[in-house]
C-alpha cells in the first residue's frame, strides 16, 4: 500500500454528509467510475462480453443497467460509464479492460467525477430547481445528462427518493454549494 | 392617522377580505390599517387615499385606473434599502403587516409635487419635444439635457444596495399548462385534471378565480369565490394537478416554454432565511390554455386622469371583493352594458350612483338609477381628486354632477399577450369590437375564455372546458366536459366609442403621459404606422406596455387616416407580460455563485501557503507563492523563475487538458487533428503537436503521448481544453466516422505537476518507485510512461519542458494530488524546493520562446509563429489546404521574435506597435507588434515575444517599441526567440 492520503472532491479527508430538512446530501467517494466505448462495429461483442462474463446487458439511451455490484448507464451512442464499490487504483478498469477485450476502450473515470447522492422526499422539488431534466417522469434506473448551475452533470434515478448526482470533480464545491441552497430553498 | 378600530371611509359591508386579521401599514410616512386579503391599492382605497401618484411627463396627480396587473398610475416604491422596489403596482401588492410603501416621481410630496409645473408647459412639451427642442448645441445633449429631462422625467428610484434576498430557479414539465384561473382556466384545469394529464394552473392572482371574485353574479347556486373553492379543492386533490398562485406567466417561448414568476415571498416583510423571495421558472408544456382574461379600456375625454376616475369592472372589483370603494358617489360613463352591472352593484353596496352617463341613445334603463342615454362627459373638475363630471346631455345641454368616483368602461380587450409573444398578429373582431387572437399562436397554444374574446361567464366555462379538451385531444388523450354550473351569459352590448372630442388634452396613456393631441400631432408629422406612432409618442412604453392605452390610441389613429381599426393593427407584442426583476432572473448566480470554481488537487495546499489565485476561466490557480517580507509580486516570482531555474520548482498543471484517445485508428486520428506527423511516434514517446482550424490559422498547441499502439494522451492549453475536445468529437464524428478512435476527457481524472530544473530528477528519484530508471539514457527528453510513485501508486510520467529547464511532469489520480504536491515538497526539501505560479511559469516560456494565448491570437499562422516547417506536406489534416494560402504562408509574413531593450530596462509593454528606428509612427509604417512581456531575472531585464515582419532574417536590427496610448518609445533589437539555452541543452541533460 502507497503512503499518499486519499483526499475527497470537497478536499477533505472523510466524505462529507449533510442533512437539511428531510434531505441528504451525500459524498459519495466509494463507488469506481470507468467508461466503456466499443470500438467501430464491436458493439455486438462488447454487449455479448459484458453479458457473459458478468451478466450485464448495457442499457439503452437514458438507462441503466445493473448486475450484481457493477451497473452502467449510457453515455452516448455505443459508449457507456460502469460504476461499482471502489478498490483502489484502476482495478475496475483493468477487471472491465479484461472482459471486454479488443471491443472497446476503457478508460478510468474515477477521479473525473464527484457524485453526491441526494435522498428524501422532497428530491423532486429539488432537483426541479436545478435541473431542466424532468425528474418526476424518470423512473428508477433512469440516468441523464443534463445541467446543474453551468455544469455539466450526470443525473442517476437510484430509486424515486434517492438521486445520484455525478458532476465535474474539480467543481465538487460549487456543486455541493448548488445543492445545498436549493435544498435549504425548500426546506 | 387612522383611529385603531374606526370604520374606514370607504370600506363597504361583505368582500373577500379576512376583518379578523387587521394588518398595519404604511403609505409615505402614513400608517393606515387594512385586512389579509387587501391590496395595497384596495387597503388605500378603503382609507380614502385617492392619490398614489405623479404622472411621469407632465406630473399630473394621479390615482387608481385598474385593479390588476394593467394599472398604469399607481405605481410605488415598495420596501425600503436593499429590499426597496420600484414601480410596484398598487392593484397587485398584496396587503401584509408592516408593508411599507413610498410614492415615486414627485418632489417634495406627492400632494405638493414642484416638477408639477411641467403641466403648465404642456403646450411645449407635446410627443416628440425632446426630438426637436434639444438639438442644439449638439454638445449638450449628453452632459446636460438628457439628464435633465431623465430627472424630471421618471419612475421609482433604486437605492443602489445589494438586494440581500435569494431568488430560486426551476423547470416544470407538464402535458397542459393553463394560464390563468379564472371561469375559463378553472374549467380547463378541472377537464384536464380530471382526464389524467400533468396539468399546471398558474395564476398572477394571491387568490385564484379571476373575475369570478369580482362578480355578484352566482354558479348556480354558488357564488363565484365558493364555486372557485370547490373547483380549487377537487384540484388539489388531484396529483397530476400542480396549482400555483402568485405566479405570473410572462412570456411565451419556442416549443411550448413559458416563462413565469412566482412570488413565493413577496407577501411577507421579508422571505425566511435562505428561502427565496421569487422563483423564476421555466416551464415545459406540450400544450398550452392561455386564460388570461380582458382587460376593460377608458375612454377619453377631457381631464379623465383626476384620481378618482377608474374603469368600471375596476371599481366592482374593489367593491364585491375588497369592499372599497373610491367614493360615496361614484358615476358611471360607459358605450357597452357591462358597465351598469357597476351601478347595480355599487347601488346594493349603498354607494350613491346619480347618474349613468351612456353614450348609446337606446341604452338600457336601470331600475332605480338614472341613466342619461346618448350622453357623455366633457370634463371632471376637482383638486387632487374628483369633485365633480360636466355631462353634455343627448339635448346638447350640460349638467354638472358632484361625485367622488367615475366608474368608466369603453369595452374589454382580450388580454392578448400571450398570444402573440411570436409575433402573432391578432384580428379585429366586429361583435366585441375588440382584437382577438388570430390564427397564427405559438405551436401548442390554445386560447379560452376572456381572452378569445368569450366574454360572458358561461362562455368562458365552456369555451375552457372545450379548449382542454382539444389540446388533450391533440396529445393522443381523451377527456370530457365536466358539468358546467349555470352561469351569466349574456350577449355582448356596445357601440364602439373611443373619445369625447375636446379642444384640452383627454387622456390615452396614463402611463407615458400620451394624450388624444400627442396622437393627432403624432399623425401630423406623419408618424402614422402603428410602431412609429408609439416611438414617436412613448405610447405602450413603460412597465404596463400600453395594455390599458394602445386600443384606444389606434381607434384614435384610425380615425384621422380614415382606416379601419383592423387595417391600422396593433404594435408587435413582446414579452415580458408584467415587469420582471432582475433578481428572479439572476436566480442564485450571484456573487461567488454566478459561476462555477474549478479547484486544483493542490487547491487547499496552496491556501496553507498563502497563493495568490488568478482565475483562468472557471479555474483557480496559484498565481505566485509570497513568502514573508515580499512586499511586491516581483520579488516573488522573480525568486520562483530564479529558484527553478538554480534548483527544482514545482508547479500545477493539472488545469492544461487531457484528452484520452484509443482506438486501432488513434494515430491516425492524431495525423489527422494535428499538423505535424504523429503516425511513426513511438510507444514510450511525446510529440509537440499544432492544431489548425479550418481556415488553416493555428489555434491551439500542445504534446501527445503515446502509451501504447493504439492510445495516446493528447493534452491542450488550459484555455482551449473544451474546445478542442469538442472538435475531436466534430473529427471522429462527422469527418472521419470511418475511423475506430474512441476518446474521453481526462483533464480531471490526473493531477498533474511539472517539476522543473537542473535537480528535477534527482527531486523525482525520491518519488518515483526505484523500479524505475530516471536516467538520462534510460529516460530522455519527450519520453512518457506508466510508473508507480510513494510505494506504489499509479502515475504517469512525461519528461516534457515548458520553462526550457530538465523537466517533468508527473500525474496521479486526482483523489492522490493533495498528497503528492506534500510529499514533493517534503522530498524536495534537499535542493530548496520552491512552488511555482502562473506568473512565473509566464516568465519561464517567455525565456524560452514558446507560444502561449498571447501568441496563438487567431490571427497567426505556423509560419507566422516559425512552425511553418512541421506543416505535414505528407499527410491531410485539419486546415492543410487553406493553410496554404498566400497569405498564411508568405515568406516576408510576420515572425514570432524575442526583443531585448537595447538598454535593460524593468518593464516592456505589451500590445506595444514596433516601427522603423527612425521616421513616422503610424498604422502605414507598422513592422509588428509585442504580444508578451515580462521582465526577465534570469537575463535581468524585461524581454518580449513579438510579431516582425520577415523577422527571422532581421536578428539584430534595432526598431522602436511604441505605446502611443502612454507616449512611450523605447529601442528594441530583434534577437532569437530563445533567450535561454537556445540549443536546448538543460532540457536534454
Amino acid at each position: 500500500m502507497h503512503r499518499l492520503q486519499s483526499r475527497t472532491p470537497l478536499g477533505a479527508a472523510a466524505a462529507r454528509s449533510d442533512t437539511i430538512g428531510t434531505l441528504t446530501i451525500a459524498e459519495i467517494t466509494d463507488v469506481a467510475l470507468v467508461s466503456v466505448s466499443a470500438r467501430n462495429d464491436q458493439e455486438p461483442a462488447l454487449r455479448a462480453a459484458l453479458a457473459t462474463a458478468v451478466g450485464l446487458d448495457l442499457p439503452e439511451v437514458g438507462q441503466s443497467a445493473t448486475a450484481d455490484d457493477l451497473s452502467a448507464f449510457w453515455t452516448g451512442p455505443s459508449q457507456w460509464m460502469c460504476a461499482a464499490p471502489y478498490e483502489g487504483g484502476e482495478v475496475l478498469c483493468r477487471q472491465i479492460k479484461h472482459h471486454v477485450g479488443a471491443s472497446a476502450s476503457v478508460v478510468d473515470q474515477t477521479d473525473a467525477w464527484c457524485r453526491f447522492d441526494v435522498s428524501g422526499a422532497q428530491v423532486f422539488d429539488l432537483f426541479e430547481r436545478l435541473t431542466k431534466a424532468p425528474v418526476r417522469s424518470m423512473a428508477p434506473g433512469a440516468a441523464c445528462r443534463t445541467g446543474v448551475e453551468h455544469l455539466g452533470v450526470y443525473l442517476w434515478c437510484q430509486s424515486a427518493t434517492h438521486w445520484a448526482v455525478i458532476g465535474p470533480r474539480s467543481s465538487a464545491g460549487s456543486l455541493h454549494h448548488a445543492l445545498m441552497a436549493a435544498a435549504r430553498s425548500i426546506c | 392617522m387612522t383611529v385603531a378600530g374606526a370604520p374606514l371611509r370607504n370600506r363597504l359591508t361583505g368582500g373577500l377580505i379576512d376583518r379578523d386579521q387587521t394588518l398595519n401599514f404604511q403609505f409615505d410616512g402614513k400608517t393606515f390599517q387594512g385586512h389579509a386579503g387587501d391590496t395595497l391599492a384596495s387597503a388605500l382605497m378603503a382609507n380614502g387615499v385617492q392619490l398614489m401618484g405623479r404622472s411621469f411627463k407632465y406630473h399630473r396627480p394621479r390615482g387608481l385606473l385598474s385593479a390588476g396587473s394593467e394599472e398604469p398610475n399607481a405605481l410605488v416604491e415598495l420596501r425600503r434599502d436593499g429590499r426597496q422596489e420600484p414601480n410596484t403596482r398598487a392593484t397587485v401588492a398584496e396587503l401584509y403587516d408592516g408593508l411599507e410603501a413610498q410614492s415615486q416621481n414627485r418632489w417634495p410630496s406627492l400632494r405638493h409635487d414642484m416638477m408639477a409645473i411641467n403641466d403648465r408647459f404642456s403646450t411645449f412639451l407635446t410627443a416628440g419635444f425632446y426630438y426637436k427642442t434639444f438639438m442644439w448645441p449638439k454638445a449638450f445633449w449628453e452632459k446636460l439635457y438628457e439628464p435633465i429631462i431623465r430627472k424630471a422625467a421618471g419612475l421609482g428610484s433604486l437605492t443602489g444596495q445589494d438586494d440581500p434576498d435569494a431568488y430560486d430557479k426551476g423547470f416544470l414539465h407538464c402535458d397542459l399548462l393553463v394560464i390563468g384561473a379564472g371561469p375559463a382556466g378553472l374549467s380547463a384545469a378541472l377537464t384536464a385534471g380530471r382526464a389524467g394529464a400533468q396539468v399546471i394552473l398558474a395564476d398572477e392572482d394571491f387568490r385564484f378565480g379571476g373575475r369570478l371574485l369580482s362578480e355578484t353574479q352566482a354558479l348556480s347556486d354558488l357564488s363565484g369565490a365558493d364555486w372557485t373553492a370547490q373547483v380549487l379543492a377537487e384540484l388539489d386533490s388531484l396529483p397530476n394537478v400542480r396549482t400555483m398562485m402568485r405566479t405570473t406567466v410572462f412570456g411565451a417561448y419556442d416549443h411550448g416554454i413559458y416563462g413565469a414568476v412566482e412570488r413565493n415571498a413577496d407577501h411577507l416583510v421579508a422571505p425566511a432565511a435562505g428561502k427565496p423571495r421569487q422563483t423564476l421558472w421555466r416551464i415545459y408544456s406540450k400544450r398550452a390554455v392561455v386564460a388570461a382574461g380582458a382587460i376593460e379600456r377608458p375612454i377619453a375625454f377631457e381631464n379623465n386622469d383626476r384620481p378618482g376616475v377608474m374603469l368600471a369592472g375596476a371599481v366592482r372589483a374593489y367593491a364585491n371583493r375588497w369592499a372599497a370603494t373610491p367614493a360615496a358617489s361614484v358615476v358611471v360613463f360607459a358605450n357597452n352594458d357591462d358597465a351598469h352591472q357597476t351601478a347595480r352593484d355599487l347601488r346594493a353596496k349603498g354607494v350613491a350612483v346619480p347618474a349613468v352617463v351612456d353614450v348609446r341613445p337606446d341604452a338600457p334603463r336601470i331600475d332605480g338609477i338614472e341613466v342619461l342615454a346618448g350622453a357623455r362627459i366633457v370634463n371632471t373638475r376637482g383638486r387632487l381628486g374628483l369633485g365633480s363630471v360636466t355631462v353634455q346631455l343627448a339635448n346638447g345641454q350640460t349638467r354638472e354632477i358632484a361625485c367622488g368616483g367615475l366608474a368608466m368602461s369603453g369595452g374589454w380587450n382580450p388580454n392578448l399577450g400571450l398570444t402573440c409573444h411570436q409575433r402573432g398578429r391578432p384580428v379585429w373582431n366586429e361583435d366585441i369590437h375588440a382584437f382577438v387572437p388570430g390564427g397564427n399562436l405559438p405551436a401548442g397554444q390554445y386560447v379560452a375564455g376572456a381572452a378569445a374574446g368569450e366574454l360572458s361567464t358561461a362562455a368562458a366555462l365552456r369555451s375552457g372546458a372545450a379548449q382542454a379538451i382539444a389540446a388533450l385531444a391533440d396529445l393522443g388523450m381523451a377527456a370530457a366536459a365536466p358539468e358546467l354550473p349555470e352561469a351569466e351569459d349574456a350577449a355582448v352590448a356596445i357601440t364602439p366609442f373611443w373619445q369625447v372630442a375636446g379642444e384640452k388634452r383627454a387622456w390615452l396613456d396614463f402611463q407615458n403621459d400620451v394624450t388624444v393631441k400627442d396622437v393627432k400631432l403624432a399623425h401630423q408629422e406623419n408618424f402614422t404606422a402603428v410602431e412609429h406612432l408609439k416611438r414617436y409618442t412613448t405610447l405602450g412604453m413603460a412597465t404596463d406596455q400600453g395594455k390599458t392605452s394602445n386600443v384606444g390610441a389606434l381607434a384614435v389613429m384610425a380615425e384621422l387616416t380614415g382606416k379601419s381599426i383592423a387595417q391600422t393593427g396593433t404594435t408587435i407584442f413582446r414579452p415580458p407580460y408584467t415587469p420582471v426583476s432582475m433578481g428572479a432572473l439572476a436566480g442564485r448566480a450571484v456573487g461567488q455563485a454566478f459561476h462555477p470554481t474549478r479547484l486544483t488537487p493542490s487547491h487547499t495546499w496552496a491556501e496553507e501557503q498563502g497563493a495568490v489565485f488568478v482565475e483562468v476561466g472557471n479555474w483557480l490557480r496559484a498565481q505566485w507563492f509570497p513568502k514573508p517580507g515580499e512586499t511586491h509580486w516581483r520579488q516573488s516570482v522573480d525568486r520562483e523563475v530564479t529558484q527553478t531555474r538554480k534548483s527544482v520548482g514545482v508547479c500545477d498543471v493539472t488545469t492544461l487538458g487531457k484528452i484520452d484517445v484509443q482506438g486501432t485508428d488513434a494515430a491516425a486520428f492524431l495525423n489527422m487533428i494535428y499538423a505535424n506527423g504523429f503516425a511513426g511516434l513511438p510507444v514510450g514517446k511525446v510529440r509537440y503537436g499544432v492544431m489548425l482550424r479550418e481556415d488553416g490559422v493555428a489555434y491551439d498547441d500542445g504534446t501527445a503521448a503515446r502509451l501504447a499502439e493504439d492510445h495516446f494522451v493528447v493534452t491542450t492549453t488550459t484555455a482551449n481544453a473544451a474546445l478542442v475536445y469538442q472538435n475531436m468529437e466534430f473529427v471522429r464524428q462527422c469527418l472521419c466516422p470511418e475511423m475506430d478512435v474512441q476518446l474521453i476527457s481526462t483533464t480531471e481524472a490526473w493531477a498533474q505537476y511539472a517539476v522543473a530544473g537542473p535537480n528535477a530528477r534527482k527531486l523525482l528519484q525520491k518519488i518515483v518507485d526505484p523500479d524505475y530508471d530516471l536516467s538520462n539514457e534510460a529516460f530522455p527528453f519527450m519520453a512518457c510512461g506508466e510508473v508507480t510513485v510513494c510505494g506504489g501508486c499509479p502515475a504517469r510520467l512525461f519528461r516534457i519542458s515548458f520553462s526550457g529547464e530538465l523537466a517533468y511532469e508527473i500525474a496521479v489520480p486526482t483523489r492522490y494530488g493533495d498528497a503528492l504536491m506534500r510529499e514533493l515538497m517534503d522530498a524536495g526539501q534537499a535542493f530548496d524546493v520552491r512552488p511555482y505560479g502562473t506568473e512565473a511559469l509566464g516568465v519561464m516560456r517567455i525565456e524560452k520562446g514558446h507560444a502561449a494565448g498571447n501568441e496563438l491570437n487567431g490571427t497567426t499562422s505556423a509560419a507566422n509563429l516559425g512552425l511553418g516547417r512541421m506543416l505535414s506536406s505528407k499527410k491531410d489534416y485539419i486546415g492543410h489546404v487553406l493553410s496554404q494560402r498566400p497569405g498564411l504562408a508568405a515568406e516576408d509574413g510576420l515572425r514570432l521574435v524575442g526583443l531585448k531593450p537595447v538598454t535593460p530596462v524593468q518593464s516592456l509593454p505589451a500590445g506595444g506597435h514596433l516601427m522603423a528606428a527612425g521616421g513616422p509612427v503610424d498604422a502605414a509604417h507598422d513592422q509588428g507588434y509585442v504580444t508578451s512581456a515580462a521582465y526577465s531575472p534570469t537575463l535581468g531585464t524585461a524581454i518580449a515575444l513579438g510579431f516582425v515582419k520577415r523577422g527571422a532574417e532581421r536578428m539584430g536590427e534595432q526598431l522602436r517599441l511604441v505605446n502611443p496610448l502612454e507616449r512611450q518609445e523605447l529601442l528594441v533589437e530583434i534577437v532569437s526567440s530563445h533567450f535561454v539555452d537556445p540549443e536546448g541543452e538543460k532540457l536534454r541533460a
